[in-house]
């Protein structure tokens, strides 16, 4: 392992660039993520905002800069991506279960198959944590059985079974009906609150500025403007940031 | 003056181009399936019922066509068409097991991978089973010596073989174009989770696309079986080559080919006509839910 403690950032970005062919769509972003803060990145559509949060797992390749995680290099050819994808779990606007496995299954899969954890072990486990995300009773249902909320609280569940250090939550509620955008967020809310670090990608405003510790709002790959959610909504300085706050609050 | 139409339209219709539809069933893998499966179950029954009687219709001599089909019937069922169904059956377990693994070549990141894949799928999913079936027979030996033990290699086992080639390429098509299927976010979700690629293919994204397979599989499983005729032209003691030494053993007088033959179609249309009907149903049902 790295020499990296606890002190520093746990997610540390340094001059992103990301294209998709001749688009650019980050140009230069950077930010530091300490452990067990939770910071909200908000901005209007095509920002970059899901890209950004993708390539921090990797699952988006980079042009230039830098993302460590945990003081290691998340775009060195030599990454062993299992150790990363450990560390950072991810959830998706569309849930993405496994629809062929039930709730429990799905939770328990990635740490069998993956991790080769014993099956009693992570049944345990995976059945604490249906209980903490309230799908308790659900555990045999398919993904087909449940509501949009209770998918992507399976997912929030699924990714914390491997036990990551930190959460990505791309847009997890933009896909839900407005009531049961809440449940989800209550489960997330718990999870800050229990100290886990989460980099959310959001459109809710006022949970952004409830829970956040930090907000950074991005327009055209750049950060145009950031800080702590009572300075950030009430004295943003930037044009940009205000006529984007004007629209959504 | 308005410009007449050169095809006679409804007359209001707006000049849009609307999409090319051809009339009757497009001529897809399903064709021969579609054909089977449409066919109303009540005129199978008529037609076996009839059978009897269409055959009874050209008796004269002393024993009827008829019976002397009943006298061959069991032999001709229990050493000729069983005898199709184990070269259908093998021909399909082999074409399975090479397909799957050409179907993943297919959609292999080396790019010489599948590049050999494409040429052997697109080769053998085009070239005539016929062909295939005499090009096996005549270039594989009738035995193999390993270890100084001599393995015999019979001609009716080379024709599971060259059954089994154009079978394993068409489902090849079938494992690539289920897996393509699957929706890019379930690959990720699996990424996400640290699952490698080869983990995310065999348990996530292949168990996802057993259904969506089973009703093609089925379609190429009641073609193979239909196919296995051909084998007779090779010499394979199978129930049509059977069925003509039987009428030879009779006389092969003109009036015994409709009820000998026609025992045959309808053995083949008995084994073959519930798997088309069920894959068509297969089909409809898994189209609609994915």
């Amino acid at each position: 392992m790295t020499d990296w403690t606890a002190d520093q950032p746990i997610v540390r970005l340094r001059d992103v660039h990301k294209s998709y062919g001749q688009v650019e769509v980050i140009r230069g972003i950077s930010m530091d993520v300490m452990k067990g803060e939770v910071i909200c990145i908000i901005g209007p559509s095509g920002s970059g905002k899901s890209t950004l949060i993708r390539c921090i797992n990797a699952l988006n390749d980079i042009q230039a800069g830098s993302i460590q995680v945990e003081g290691q290099e998340v775009h060195d050819p030599r990454l062993d991506k299992l150790a990363l994808r450990r560390k950072v779990g991810m959830v998706f606007q569309q849930y993405n279960l496994f629809p062929h496995k039930t709730a429990l299954q799905n939770v328990m899969m990635a740490p069998i198959k993956v991790l080769r954890e014993k099956p009693a072990e992570v049944e345990a486990r995976a059945r604490a944590l249906l209980k903490k995300v309230r799908l308790e009773g659900k555990e045999n249902h398919y993904p087909g059985e449940l509501s949009g909320g209770q998918q992507q609280r399976v997912a929030i569940a699924r990714s914390l079974a491997m036990q990551p250090d930190v959460m990505l939550f791309d847009e997890v509620t933009a896909a839900l009906d407005p009531e049961t955008v809440k449940e989800v967020l209550v489960a997330i809310k718990d999870l800050a609150a229990e100290g886990m670090t989460c980099i959310l990608v959001t459109h809710e405003m006022g949970f952004a500025r409830e829970v956040a510790d930090h907000i950074y709002f991005t327009d055209r790959g750049v950060i145009v403007e950031h800080g702590p959610p009572a300075e950030f909504f009430t004295k943003a300085r930037d044009p940009r940031t205000r006529a984007f706050l004007d629209q959504v609050l | 003056m308005a410009h007449r139409s050169p095809v006679p339209t409804a007359s209001g219709t707006l000049p849009v181009l609307l999409p090319y539809n051809p009339r009757g069933p497009a001529y897809d893998d399903f064709f021969a399936t579609r054909w089977l499966a449409s066919i109303p179950a009540w005129w199978l029954l008529a037609l076996a019922a009839l059978f009897p009687v269409m055959a009874l219709a050209q008796a004269g001599a002393a024993e009827s066509p008829l019976d002397k089909l009943v006298r061959w019937a069991p032999f001709l069922f229990r050493q000729g068409f069983m005898f199709n169904v184990l070269i259908s059956v093998l021909a399909m377990g082999i074409g399975t097991v090479v397909g799957a693994f050409m179907g993943l070549a297919l959609i292999s990141r080396l790019r010489p991978v599948r590049a050999v894949a494409r040429v052997y799928v697109t080769f053998f999913r085009n070239v005539p089973w016929l062909v295939l079936l005499f090009i096996v027979l005549l270039s594989f030996p009738f035995q193999f010596r390993v270890f100084g033990t001599t393995i015999p290699f019979p001609g009716w086992f080379k024709t599971v073989i060259g059954l089994a080639i154009p079978v394993s390429a068409n489902i090849a098509e079938v494992v690539r174009g289920a897996v393509q299927s699957v929706p890019t976010a379930q690959w990720e979700a699996a990424e996400s989770l640290g699952f490698t690629r080869r983990q995310a293919i065999w348990q996530i994204i292949l168990p996802q696309c057993f259904k969506r397979m089973l009703p093609p599989w089925m379609n190429w499983y009641a073609i193979l079986t239909m196919s296995t005729p051909l084998c007779s032209l090779l010499g394979v003691g199978e129930i049509i080559s059977l069925t003509r030494q039987a009428m030879e053993a009779e006389g092969n007088q003109p009036e015994l080919l409709i009820p000998f033959y026609g025992f045959a179609l309808l053995l083949f249309l008995a084994y073959c006509y519930p798997i088309a009907r069920l894959t068509m149903r297969l089909e409809r049902r898994f189209a609609v839910k994915t």
